[in-house]
């Protein structure tokens, strides 16, 4: 990791045009070190990523540790308005992705008797490998009472229903669903809410906010350059993700092909994106034996080894007896979720902790905000979802209170907005 | 929790004695404590690093460095008696056995395999300043302790059935609905007692129990029990709700109570088929009673219709409560401070909930200040953080 290199400052970059590469993964960027703790060796060279490319990136980007993500209804019913508005998030976008402001004058380079085109609180600030991605809701393409306010109800991909109500969930309206998301992950949290702030603020009499989930300390990897982050139950998460490196797996498991849905060849290259705001009843599972909480797992909580032994990365061996049963016990999270057990299906996860302070009671109100990327989720969602609704020793202690499904056009190519194709 | 008994039952039926409590070794554990030891346990070999140790509490870092899972023992000098194991310690894993030991002559044993006699050698644990006593009647205070629970349960299954006929009737009956309603709680009050044991019956639970947040409604469960019923004698939180028919109310009022008798059933067999209560399970099922006030009835999401919470609050505590007093004197041989501690947050707990009773019942939830639910849910933590303990120290 470099430190005191050349500092990339909002101010300096107003106006963009910096060069970059838009590849997907670590598209190649200035180099420029930001002197914190960040260990991910690789991520620590690209100090922003390229927004336009032929996929959208915050998806196998290596994740970066703070979140800000938002889920808009769509108030007007004018076409032009709507198209309008998601050409200023395409430039917006793009300029802040790189370190800039929001508007194109800036924050504090305007007239002075009309409010500024940036919200300033990012001033100062690098682009902090700040990436922005946004997705359409089922309820875009048809409200639920059945209209087509912008003619695109017959391009709405089959697989973009409104997620079923699985057991356990609490189903939370306010909490849920969304005609159009905006993902906004940086290392940095004033620039991820920065960024959606002001995307808000261009939204508003076009957009509403429905809801919005603040997330801290990424609970998966995307890039096997990373090491394996834990969640708020101290244990490994995301070992088994879909990782940037496997292009194999994402080909099969993350992007939509150009065969997967007649109606909707705009989606060809992109991917669905699938939301779940996962409360953990912290207190309770704090009191479980640490053996009972490696059973419930089927993981050990130091190494994140299987408890059919080897290291982390080695695969589980759900046969292998132990004293009682399999030594991986049968409701074991890793077991039920494992591809194996799901045929074959694999996700690219990159999800977040959350603690949105207290609840009512006094208990965390905390848990995982959980994002997956999968190619349909009626194959490599909804079945891995059920099985653990129904089977997971995890589920004792999880409440699902939020749940929504997007569909993630590709990337944008240059001189094009976001969902163009869609639109165009 | 649903978990728990089942497993401590399936884990305890092989080993009988005492298990001692198990956990994974820190990866610094390296401090040159004599008490402190680590053992190898490989395919034909059980390498411990000391053959002997000063009497007090002792761990074994067992590191399974061969290709079959392993167990380590420590038996007393008789190589029978068990003094404490660990088990299911996968190729490459380290798990730690901690036990507490008087002086004496001891045997130590890997399994690798699982099978057989293991691999064998002595250990003696020396005289120390530390004083560790184990009582001569600790067996009989364990088998009364397992005795009056098994006792207890099969009381409660036996009156939950009387009382759900009486309530399948009044309910199928369709003109006495005030009368159901007064008898719904109170009947439920013998599920909540022993609600961690019912459970871990995994067919009849779901059954009898499901909140209809639990069900699966897309992938074509259907929701039956209790609250399902409950929610058609107390429709008023739902939306555009249909009042079932008396067919319907028949259907469903005839599958509690044919799963209700099946669950006594279960509970009263004796024999091959009997319930087992080892010391564990009991301990265990105290401790997830007082979960499933923390998850479920401190919250009100329990009894959404008829916010009849607190009664289901109250009988998860007598549960939890009787529970602990069956094990209270083996505890009070091992931790006597922890045993005063959880016999006065107990006490606690229940003045408190004392405060909210009305005639023979409770309020209701929503009759509840937001500074009531408060009380009882810290009253709920500050006696669940102790009894997270409570295995570990009867099983010591
Ligand atoms: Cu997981």
């Amino acid at each position: 990791m470099t430190t005191g290199a050349a500092k990339v400052s909002r101010r300096g970059l107003l106006g963009g045009g910096i060069g970059v590469g838009a590849v997907a993964g670590v598209a190649g960027a200035f180099v420029a070190g930001r002197g914190t703790a960040d260990e991910d060796a690789a991520a620590a060279v690209v100090s922003s990523y390229a927004f336009r490319g032929e996929r959208q990136a915050g998806i196998v980007t290596p994740a970066q540790d703070r979140l800000h993500f938002v889920a808009l209804d769509v108030t007007t019913e004018d076409r032009d308005e709507l198209i309008g508005l998601l050409q200023q998030w395409t430039e917006a976008a793009e300029r802040m992705t790189q370190g800039g402001s929001a508007g194109p004058v800036g924050p504090v380079r305007g007239a002075t008797d009309v409010p500024p085109d940036d919200t300033g609180e990012a001033i100062g600030l690098p682009a902090s490998r700040l990436t922005i991605t946004f997705g359409f809701g089922p309820t875009l393409f048809r409200t639920t009472d059945g209209k087509d306010r912008f003619g695109i109800a017959d391009q709405r991909p089959e697989a973009l229903e409104p997620l079923p109500h699985f057991r356990g969930d609490i189903d939370d309206p306010a909490r849920s669903g969304g005609d159009i998301c905006i993902q906004a992950c940086a290392d940095d949290p004033q620039v991820a809410v920065h960024a959606i702030r002001n995307l808000v603020r261009m939204g508003f009499g076009v957009t509403a906010v429905r809801w919005s989930q603040l997330g801290f300390g990424r609970t998966s990897t995307t890039s096997t350059s990373q090491s394996t982050p834990r969640n708020l139950f101290g244990f490994k998460d995301g070992t088994a993700n879909v990782k940037a490196e496997e292009a194999q797996a994402l080909a099969e498991h993350v992007w939509v092909g150009k065969d997967d849905d007649q109606a909707s060849g705009w989606l060809t290259g992109g991917s669905y994106l699938v939301t779940r705001r996962i409360n953990m009843t912290i207190e309770v599972w704090d009191r479980q034996p640490l053996g009972d909480q490696e059973q419930f797992v089927g993981r050990t909580k130091d190494a994140g080894a299987p408890l059919s032994g080897g290291d982390e990365f080695t695969d589980p061996d759900f046969e292998l007896p132990g004293r009682s049963g399999p030594i991986i016990p049968t409701d074991a999270h890793v077991r039920i979720v494992h591809p194996d057990q799901n045929d074959g299906a694999r996700m690219l996860r990159r999800g977040y902790n959350f603690v949105d302070g207290s609840d009512d009671i006094g208990g965390l109100n905390a848990g995982l905000f959980f994002i997956a990327y999968v190619r349909d989720p009626r194959t490599h969602f909804i079945p891995v979802q059920r099985q653990m609704a129904s089977s997971d020793a995890l589920m004792e202690y999880l409440k699902f209170t939020g749940s929504a499904l997007f569909a993630v056009p590709p990337g944008v190519a240059a001189g094009e907005y976001v969902g163009q194709g869609l639109f165009g | 929790m649903r978990k728990t008994l089942l497993a401590s039952l399936a884990t305890l039926a092989v080993v009988p004695a005492l298990a001692a409590c198990t956990e994974n070794a820190s990866p610094d554990s390296e401090s040159g404590d004599a008490r402190t030891l680590a053992v190898a346990s490989t395919k034909d070999a059980c390498d411990v690093s000391a053959k002997t140790a000063p009497a007090g509490t002792i761990s074994f870092d067992v590191s399974n460095t061969g290709s079959d899972v392993t167990e380590f023992y420590l038996l007393a000098e008789d190589g029978l008696r068990i003094v404490g194991e660990v088990e299911n310690i996968g190729p490459s894993l380290t798990k730690t056995l901690t036990v507490t030991v008087p002086e004496g002559e001891y045997v130590t044993a890997c399994k690798p395999g699982m099978v057989g006699e293991g691999i064998r050698a002595d250990f003696k644990v020396t005289s120390s300043d530390e004083k560790v006593t184990v009582s001569a009647d600790e067996a009989e205070l364990i088998e009364q302790a397992t005795n009056n629970y098994r006792a207890y349960v099969q009381d409660q299954t036996s009156q939950l059935l009387v009382k759900t006929k009486e309530f399948v009737e009044l309910y199928k009956a369709g003109d006495s609905d005030d009368e159901a309603r007064a008898l719904y709680p109170v009947a439920r009050e013998h599920w909540e007692r022993i609600e961690t044991v019912a459970e871990s019956f995994g067919d009849l639970d779901p059954k009898m129990d499901a909140r209809e947040a639990d069900v699966d409604f897309a992938a074509g469960e259907k929701w039956t029990g209790w609250h399902a019923i409950e929610k058609d004698l107390w429709p008023a939180r739902a939306e555009k709700y249909a009042a079932w028919t008396p067919e319907e109310r028949a259907t469903y009022a005839d599958d509690l109570l044919a799963n209700t008798v099946e669950l006594d059933k279960r509970v009263q067999a004796t024999g091959t088929g009997a319930l087992e209560y080892p010391l564990d399970a009991i301990a265990n099922g105290s401790r997830g009673l007082l979960e499933e006030v923390a998850t479920g009835k401190v919250t009100g999401e329990e009894e959404f219709w008829s916010r009849t919470d607190l009664w289901d609050f109250q009988a998860n505590v007598d549960g939890a409560r009787i529970a602990f007093e069956g094990v209270q004197p083996v505890l009070e041989t091992k931790n006597a401070e922890l045993a005063e501690q959880l016999t006065t947050r107990f006490t606690e707990l229940n003045e408190l909930l004392d405060g909210h009773r009305k005639g023979d019942g409770f309020v209701y939830y929503d009759e509840l200040t937001k500074d009531d639910v408060d009380q009882l849910a810290a009253a709920v933590n500050t006696l669940s953080e102790p009894l997270s303990h409570l295995t570990a120290a009867v099983v010591s």
